[in-house]
């Protein structure tokens, strides 16, 4: 880290980090369940590169956590042999997948919010932050590109698909307010200049949202209601699933090398 | 092999004389290796062999996505996962573009997966076997994509010039993703005793299957001679199998593993191992529908398609409008 700013403390740093990792490690996961079920074979395609995207940015921010941690933790580590609780990603991405539109429309509000954060984290006083923030921006901005015409091509397609993603918006909107919350961490993180606070990239992403709900003809949902907890290990039962699916090798045969 | 038993739409090669001077002049451009090519006169049965054979692998790269898809979400690193999902990728990939293939001749991507749906189109016997366990995965790309490779280097000489560009590619993904299926067998192998179980577990079931790959024995194979003539196979099922067991067996060696065939040994006067053949009364009853997946399997790609039924129709719509937008602004 640079000299010139506020140090952080590592154990904060360790958990700003693990809620980077744990996002894209947990949606990779989700997206990854559509493998061989999508609704066009040009879908499967995306969705397996988008999830094989996000694993590769899971590596390099768990990686990251595991040094900044010094406890000898690596990815593969923190993300197979941690429980639930110490788990720090958004509740969003942990949503099952639904529908087809469901799952585009979970992959819309969180590409538009890590589009906004990793621009801005390329700025960031610790190099290594920036550095992995401007390898996964391309990779993001092409998510959010393909995820966006998705939703405003079922948004304004048919009566059906556009009643299903309307549905889609209406139920994950709970999940929306969690991405712009600030806490502590989130001070401490943003008073160093490793990374902006949350508040602050509402109204970017309020921009990138309206724009494209507008264009798919669907309605913004009229709450403020926000579900909360993911950031700080508190989750939905889904997650415990996800775990033990995902966790299971390394659980069952600890130690072994695969 | 992705394509089995595929019905040649004539039996028996069609003598020279009974050819028409079309026939005799396309036979001969065969002959002199030269590749037929989309727009080319070519006879209705070869037209129609290709949309078989092509269909049948592009099915096959699909409906394989599923037994190793079913174990993305427990790939046992990150590593693992990553190298998965980008196989899987791959072979959604390849399915896209050898319908491609297919539609050079006249058929549709959609009358295909109608086809295979309605059960009147095949994909490859071995992905109707499922996989159990870790080591699963790595036996498939080993043997699975091993037996692929045998067939497939020899199609990249086949006589459809767009089929066997499409094997150009196919070849180098595929030796990638023999390598890692291998790499996962070692790992097991030479590792704890339940991963080296596990890895003779996932040979023991697959190595009869994989052997079915290459089709029937050739004298029971009635579609093999004219498709040689023709240049749409290239080595016979035999051929191929001989191969794939002289390359396989000392790799199981190497592995510390056991043949799950008692009989197997190398004869030294021909320098190539003798096997035991696969029960084929097991391969015609899985060809017929009763293997332990091909319910499941067709199943989960009908489901897929009919609840994405709503999404290509909302894609269409919304590209409708927008061409309706763009032509009423011009």
């Amino acid at each position: 880290m640079t000299g010139n700013v506020m140090a952080v403390e590592c154990n904060t740093l360790f958990n700003w980090l693990l809620r980077l990792g744990d996002n894209t490690l947990v949606l990779s996961h989700r997206v990854s369940q559509w493998c061989g079920h999508a609704p066009v074979l040009e879908e499967d395609i995306a969705l397996a590169n988008t999830a094989l995207d996000l694993i590769g940015q899971t590596q390099m921010w768990l990686n990251l956590a595991g040094e900044v941690e010094g406890k000898g933790r690596d990815a593969d580590t923190l993300a197979y042999l941690r429980d639930a609780w110490d788990f720090r990603n958004l509740l969003l991405v942990e949503r099952p997948n639904g529908d087809f539109g469901h799952t585009m429309m979970r992959q819309f509000l969180f590409d538009a919010w890590q589009n906004v954060l990793l621009n801005r984290l390329k700025d960031s006083t610790d190099p290594r932050v920036a550095d992995i923030a401007e390898k996964a921006a391309k990779e993001a901005a092409y998510h959010l590109e393909r995820s966006r015409g998705t939703v405003i091509a079922l948004g304004d397609g048919t009566e059906e698909s556009h009643a299903r993603m309307q549905a889609a918006l209406d139920a994950l909107w709970d999940y929306v307010g969690e991405m712009f919350l600030d806490d502590q961490v989130d001070r401490a993180i943003a008073d160093a200049g490793v990374g902006p606070l949350p508040s602050n990239l509402r109204d970017e992403w309020d921009g990138i949202v309206g724009a494209a709900l507008n264009e798919a003809t669907l309605t913004r949902p009229d709450s403020d209601f926000a579900q909360t907890g993911g950031k700080t290990g508190r989750h939905t039962e889904d997650l415990g699933y996800i775990l033990a699916e995902m966790q299971f090798l390394q659980r069952a045969y600890p130690g072994a090398t695969w | 092999m992705y394509a089995q038993m595929v019905k040649t739409a004539r039996v028996g090669v069609k003598p020279r004389d009974e050819m028409t001077e079309q026939e005799r002049a396309f036979q001969d451009r065969v002959d002199a290796n030269e590749k037929i090519e989309p727009k080319d006169w070519m006879p209705d049965d070869y037209r129609r062999t290709l949309i078989r054979q092509i269909g049948q692998h592009a099915h096959s790269e699909v409906v394989g996505q599923l037994p190793e898809g079913n174990w993305i979400t427990r790939a046992p690193t990150l590593e693992r996962k990553a190298i998965l999902l980008a196989k899987v990728q791959d072979e959604a990939g390849r399915g896209l573009y050898l319908y491609s293939a297919a539609e050079t001749l006249g058929v549709s991507r959609d009358e295909l997966i109608e086809l295979l749906h309605q059960g009147r189109m095949k994909y490859s016997s071995i992905f109707n076997y499922p996989t159990l366990t870790w080591a699963d995965v790595g036996a498939i790309g080993w043997l699975v994509d091993g037996a692929a490779i045998m067939n497939q280097v020899h199609l990249q000489r086949t006589s459809y010039g767009p089929y066997a560009r499409a094997m150009v590619r196919i070849c180098k993904e595929e030796s990638f993703h023999q390598r890692q299926g291998y790499d996962i067998m070692m790992k097991m192998a030479f590792g704890t005793p339940e991963q080296k179980a596990m890895a003779q577990d996932a040979l023991n079931r697959f190595w009869y299957p994989s052997l079915m790959m290459f089709g029937p024995p050739d004298q029971d194979s009635v579609h093999t001679a004219q498709s040689m003539a023709w240049k749409i196979k290239v080595a016979t099922n035999d051929e191929l199998r001989q191969k794939f067991v002289d390359q396989t067996v000392p790799q199981i060696e190497y592995l510390g593993l056991t043949c799950p065939d008692p009989d197997i040994r190398l004869n030294e006067e021909t320098g190539h191992y003798d096997f035991t053949p696969p029960d084929w009364s097991e391969f015609f009853a899985v060809l017929k529908g009763n293997g332990p997946c091909n319910k499941d399997r067709m199943k989960a790609r009908i489901t897929a398609w009919e609840d994405g039924a709503w999404v290509r129709e909302g894609m269409l719509a919304h590209a409708r409008k927008k061409a309706a937008a763009t032509a009423a602004a011009e």
